[in-house]
């Protein structure tokens, strides 16, 4: 009897383990990505898309906070997806 | 050609991913993380590209000796310690000693950001930056040490982590010249944008 409520008991902590690794990630590449949009919140002018004239490709594609979203999205895409499937099976 | 800003930007982003594939090893557990055969490669062979590009670096956007010497050293490390990563998780190396290429890597890293830096922190911002980032490898190396001594422990990879995302937000403050809390040594020149 004691056996089966420790292993239920285990059974249930270890549950809750794969619930908060899943959970964490899953926010891992929103949350870099998120970083991304608030510094390009904090500071617009490092977005020269949004005033593009007269700018060149690096000036207007790669400036650090469409970077941190890029590698956001595609960490999360490519690597936390297929990574919490696994989890989840 | 890219401006020297966007290159150190560019490798921010490099970091920033290796921080994050190691995060979500330490959170995933590595058993699962080894789960699909490509995955236990990502970092190592991140890590290995990012010192084969940064020869390109060294070649096309240096402007001293001792700039080239540095970021030679940087693809040098950065090229050892990812291919002995692959070697070990591929089971080509076997000597538990090629563990410690990544601390290595951590230490030459260091030092050949205070060594090339020639001005004091305040000088200006890559001034300030090198000189973090010198002492942020440096200590940082405690990680990958016990990683070598430790393979699977968490603290010590998740530690590895924090240091390659600290080194992308470093990284990403770079700018060409610009002032650093308020400091800008009239020695600098004028800032550019």
């Amino acid at each position: 009897m004691s056996t089966h409520t420790a292993t239920e008991a285990a059974s249930r902590i270890r549950s809750e383990h794969y619930v908060w690794r899943v959970r964490l990630l899953a926010t891992l590449g929103p949350l870099t990505a998120f970083a991304g949009v608030v510094w390009a919140v904090v500071q617009p002018y490092r977005v020269t898309l949004l005033h593009p004239h007269g700018q060149g490709f690096w000036w207007l594609f790669v400036q650090p906070p469409l970077l941190v979203v890029l590698a956001g999205a595609l960490f999360h895409v490519f690597v936390a997806r297929p990574l919490i499937a696994d989890l989840e099976e | 050609m890219p401006p020297a800003e966007h290159v150190h930007w560019m490798f921010a982003t490099g970091f920033l991913l290796l921080g994050l594939f190691l995060l979500a090893e330490v959170i995933a557990g590595e058993e699962v993380w080894q789960r699909r055969a490509w995955r236990p490669y990502l970092w190592p062979s991140f890590l290995f590209l990012m010192g084969v590009l940064m020869w390109p670096v060294m070649t096309f956007f240096t402007n001293s000796t001792i700039h080239m010497v540095a970021h030679g050293s940087w693809a040098q490390v950065m090229m050892l310690a990812g291919a002995a990563e692959l070697g070990l998780v591929r089971g080509k190396l076997h000597n538990p000693l090629w563990r410690l290429a990544t601390p290595f890597a951590f230490l030459v890293s260091g030092v050949a950001f205070l060594v090339h830096e020639q001005n004091p922190w305040f000088f200006q911002r890559s001034s300030f930056l090198h000189h973090l980032l010198g002492w942020t490898m440096l200590i940082g190396a405690v990680f990958p040490l016990a990683r070598a001594w430790r393979p699977n422990w968490a603290v010590a990879n998740a530690g590895i982590a924090i240091v390659f995302v600290f080194v992308s937000l470093t990284l990403f403050s770079d700018r060409d010249l610009a002032p650093v809390f308020g400091h800008l040594s009239p020695l600098a020149g004028e800032p550019h944008r």
